[in-house]
C-alpha cells in the first residue's frame, strides 16, 4: 500500500497554481499573558510553498507566536488567516478539520512516551482515516523510512537519541500529510551536522509534499540555508521590526537590531567588538 | 605629606603570611594607594572593603585610587569580589579609579563584572503587600480555581457524553491497562491495610465489649464498620495515594514534554483521550476493591474473634451474616463509586493545572492527593449525614 492511497483531509496541498498566493495571513495580532503584553501589532503573510522563519533573540515570544497560530493560545487581539478561512474566530469543528492539515513538530520531540514510534505515528491515522491496522503499519513504516528511522518502529522514545527522536516527531507531523510544517526550535539541542541534515531533509519535504513550512529559530545557519521568508521579533520594543527574504535583509536592512542579530552582534550595537 | 596609614590584617612577613592583605597608603593628598599582597583566596578569608571605607571616612576623600600589587602571589575570585566592592564605594563617592597596578587579566574580568548594568526592576520588590490586598488576591485566587474546576467538569461530561455515544476517541489498550494498573495491581495494598483495619475495629470492641460478656457483638461492629463505611473510605484513601498521584504526575509529565499538545492539535481531546479512560478505570474498580475490602475486614474481625475472644468461627460467620444488610452493603459500594470519581477527577485536574517544570509535577502530585482525600473525607462526612436523614 502506498502513500497515495490516503488523501489528507480535503484539503489543498500547494501546487504550481498555489505557489507564490497567501497561505498563512496574521493581522495585527497581539500576545499576551493576563494583562502583560509580549508582542503587539504583528502584522505578516506566508505564501504557498514558503519556508517562512520566525526569528529573534530569547524570549521575545518566538514560541508563543507558534503557539498562536496552531491555536494553544488565543490572541489578546487581532486574527489569523488560513487562506480565506479566519482561524481565529473558527468554530471548534472547523478549526479541528484545520489543525488536522498541520503537521507540528515540538521543540522536545513530543512524541507519546507510552506508545511506540510506529503507534505514535499510527495514532493520528487510526484516528481519522479508514485504514485497516496493518495498512497503518506500513504507513507508519514509509514515515520513518522517509526521516532515516527504519526499522525503528517498536522502540519506544526514551529508547532512542534526542536528534532521533526529533526525526520521530517529523515523522509523526508527516503522518497525515499536511499542508503546513511547524518546526519549534528544529535544530535546538542537535549537533551541527544533525542539524543541517534536518534542514535538509525540511527542504526536501517542503518540495516533494508541496508544503509551507514555518519554522521558529534562532539558528543563523539555517535561516540562510532553508529561509525564503521571515518575521524579526524585538524583545526591546515589543514588536516585530523587520519582514522578509532574511538574505535580502542581511543585504539591505538598515535597523541596527536586525543586523547585530544577522551577523552575530559584528554589526549594529554599540557592544558590538566589545570583548574582541 | 605622607601620611602613611598601615590598616593590615595579619603580619607583612612572607614567610607567615597565608593570607592575602591589603594595606592603605597616602602617597600624596589627592592619590589613595591600596596595597595587596599575600595570596587572595576565598578558602582563606579575605579582607573586606570594609577598611577602604572606614579609611575614607575618617579623612579627607583622594581624587584617585590606584593599586599595587607587586606582593599578590596569586588570586582567586575573592580578590574580584574585593575588587568590585571597591570600586562601588569609589564609584558612589566619585572617586577615579587607576587600575594599571593590577594584572591584566583581573582587569578585564573587573571590565566584564562591569560591563552590563545591572537592570532596574529585575530585583523583586520584597516589600509585602497589605494584609488587604493579600487576601483579597487569595479570594479571587480561589474564585478562579472554582471556575477552573468547573471548567474541567463541563468539559468531563460533554466528553462522557460523547463516549455513551461511541464517539469519543480513546485507545481501548489504554483503558484496559489503567484499569489493571488501578484494579488487579491495588489488590495487595488494600489486602493489607483493610485486613489491618479489621483487626484494628475488632480489638476496639472487643476491649469494651468483653466486660459485659458481649465479645460476640465483635462480629457486628466489624460488619455494620466495613462494609458502611470503613471499607469505601480506606480504599478511597489507598486509592489517593496510589492512583490519584500516579495520575497527576503522569499527566503533569505529558504537559511538561508537550505531548499534551501535540494530542490537542492533532485534533484528539486530551479530556477524552487521557481523562475519560482513567475516571472510567477508577469508578469501574472502585467498588470491586471496596467489596473486596469488605470481606478482608470481616475477615480480620473474625481472626482476633476467634483467636483472642475465643469465639468460634461458626457463630462469628452466622453472627455477621445476621447483621449484615444488602443496604450498608449497597450504601457502601455507591460512596466508594463516587469517591473513585473524585479521586480520577482530582487527579486528572491537578496534572492538566501543572506548570511547566520538574517541581510542579511533584506540587500536582501532592495536590491531587490532598485535594481527593479532602474532597473523600468531606462527602463522608456528607453521606453519613444525609444517609441518618432518610433513615438507611
Amino acid at each position: 500500500m502506498s502513500a497515495e492511497s490516503k488523501k489528507s483531509g480535503g484539503g489543498v496541498a500547494t501546487t504550481k497554481a498555489t505557489i507564490g498566493k497567501p497561505h498563512i495571513i496574521v493581522k495585527d495580532l497581539t500576545m499576551s499573558y493576563g494583562s502583560f503584553v509580549l508582542m503587539r501589532d504583528i502584522d505578516f503573510t506566508v505564501r504557498h510553498g514558503d519556508v517562512f522563519i520566525i526569528m529573534g533573540g530569547s524570549g521575545c515570544g518566538k514560541s508563543t507566536l507558534l503557539r498562536h497560530l496552531i491555536g494553544l493560545k488565543e490572541p489578546a487581539t487581532g486574527e489569523i488567516f488560513y487562506g480565506d478561512v479566519n482561524f481565529t474566530r473558527a468554530d471548534a469543528e472547523t478549526r479541528e478539520l484545520m489543525l488536522r492539515r498541520f503537521g507540528i513538530l515540538y521543540q522536545s520531540g513530543a512524541l507519546w512516551s507510552s506508545m511506540t514510534l510506529a503507534q505514535n505515528i499510527g495514532l493520528p491515522l487510526g484516528e481519522f482515516t479508514d485504514l485497516t491496522p496493518s495498512q497503518i503499519r506500513e504507513i507508519a513504516a514509509l514515515k520513518l523510512a522517509l526521516v532515516g528511522l527504519s526499522g525503528f518502529e517498536d522502540f519506544y522514545p526514551n529508547e532512542i537519541s534526542g536528534g532521533m527522536q526529533k526525526r520521530a516527531g517529523l515523522a509523526r507531523a508527516m503522518a497525515l500529510d499536511p499542508e503546513i510544517l511547524f518546526f519549534d526550535e528544529p535544530s535546538a539541542g542537535l549537533d551541527p551536522i544533525s542539524s543541517s541534515l534536518l534542514d535538509e531533509l525540511i527542504l526536501e519535504l517542503r518540495d516533494s509534499l508541496g508544503a509551507t513550512v514555518v519554522i521558529v529559530t534562532h539558528e543563523l545557519a539555517s535561516i540562510f540555508a532553508i529561509g525564503n521568508n521571515c518575521v524579526f521579533l524585538d524583545a526591546e520594543s515589543r514588536e516585530q521590526i523587520a519582514t522578509g527574504d532574511p538574505k535580502d535583509l542581511l543585504a539591505n536592512s538598515h535597523d541596527p537590531r536586525v543586523r547585530k542579530f544577522l551577523t552575530r552582534g559584528k554589526e549594529g550595537g554599540e557592544t558590538a567588538n566589545h570583548h574582541d | 605629606m605622607a601620611r602613611c596609614l598601615q590598616t593590615k590584617v595579619t603580619s607583612e612577613s612572607h614567610s607567615i603570611i597565608e593570607q592575602g592583605t591589603v594595606s592603605l597608603s597616602r602617597a600624596d593628598g589627592t592619590t589613595l594607594l591600596i596595597k595587596l599582597s599575600g595570596p587572595w583566596h576565598l578558602k582563606r578569608d579575605v579582607p573586606s572593603a570594609a577598611i577602604l571605607r572606614r579609611e575614607l571616612e575618617s579623612a579627607a576623600p583622594p581624587k584617585t585610587v590606584s593599586f599595587d600589587t607587586t606582593g599578590l602571589t596569586n588570586w582567586d575570585s575573592g580578590l574580584i569580589a574585593f575588587l568590585v566592592q571597591t570600586s562601588q564605594v569609589c564609584r558612589a563617592r566619585s572617586i577615579d579609579q587607576d587600575r594599571q597596578g593590577l594584572p591584566t587579566g583581573l582587569r578585564r574580568l573587573l571590565e566584564l563584572a562591569e560591563a552590563v548594568p545591572e537592570k532596574k526592576g529585575t530585583r523583586s520588590d520584597t516589600a509585602r503587600a497589605p494584609f488587604f490586598e493579600r487576601v483579597g488576591k487569595m479570594t479571587m485566587g480561589y474564585g478562579l480555581s472554582v471556575s477552573e474546576f468547573m471548567n474541567f467538569l463541563g468539559q468531563l461530561a460533554v466528553a462522557c457524553g460523547k463516549y455513551v455515544r461511541g464517539k469519543a476517541r480513546y485507545r481501548r489498550v489504554d483503558l484496559v491497562e489503567v484499569i489493571q494498573d488501578c484494579g488487579a495491581n491495588a489488590v495487595g495494598i488494600v489486602t493489607l491495610i483493610c485486613f489491618l483495619v479489621g483487626v484494628i475495629l475488632a480489638f476496639m470492641g472487643a476491649v469494651q465489649l468483653s466486660q459485659f460478656g458481649a465479645s460476640i457483638y465483635v462480629a457486628d461492629l466489624v460488619c455494620i464498620g466495613m462494609t458502611r463505611d470503613m471499607g469505601a473510605i480506606m480504599t478511597a484513601i489507598i486509592m489517593s495515594g496510589r492512583t490519584g498521584a500516579a495520575f497527576a504526575a503522569k499527566l503533569g509529565t505529558m504537559k511538561v514534554t508537550q505531548e499534551i499538545d501535540a494530542l490537542t492539535t492533532m485534533g484528539i481531546s486530551p479530556m477524552e483521550f487521557l481523562v475519560l479512560p482513567r475516571v472510567i478505570a477508577l469508578v469501574l474498580m472502585m467498588p470491586l476493591l471496596c467489596l473486596y475490602a469488605d470481606f478482608l475486614g470481616i475477615l480480620g474481625g473474625l481472626v482476633v474473634g476467634v483467636g483472642m475472644l475465643g469465639l468460634s468461627a461458626r457463630s462469628y460467620m452466622q453472627e455477621t451474616i445476621a447483621t449484615l444488610t444488602l443496604t450498608n452493603l449497597f450504601g457502601g459500594l455507591f460512596k466508594a463509586t463516587f469517591y473513585g470519581l473524585l479521586i480520577g477527577i482530582a487527579g486528572c485536574l491537578r496534572g492538566f493545572q501543572c506548570g511547566n517544570s520538574s517541581s510542579a509535577v511533584g506540587d500536582a502530585a501532592t495536590q491531587a492527593v490532598v485535594m481527593s482525600i479532602v474532597m473523600g473525607v468531606v462527602a463522608c462526612g456528607l453521606f453519613a449525614v444525609v444517609f441518618n436523614i432518610i433513615g438507611i
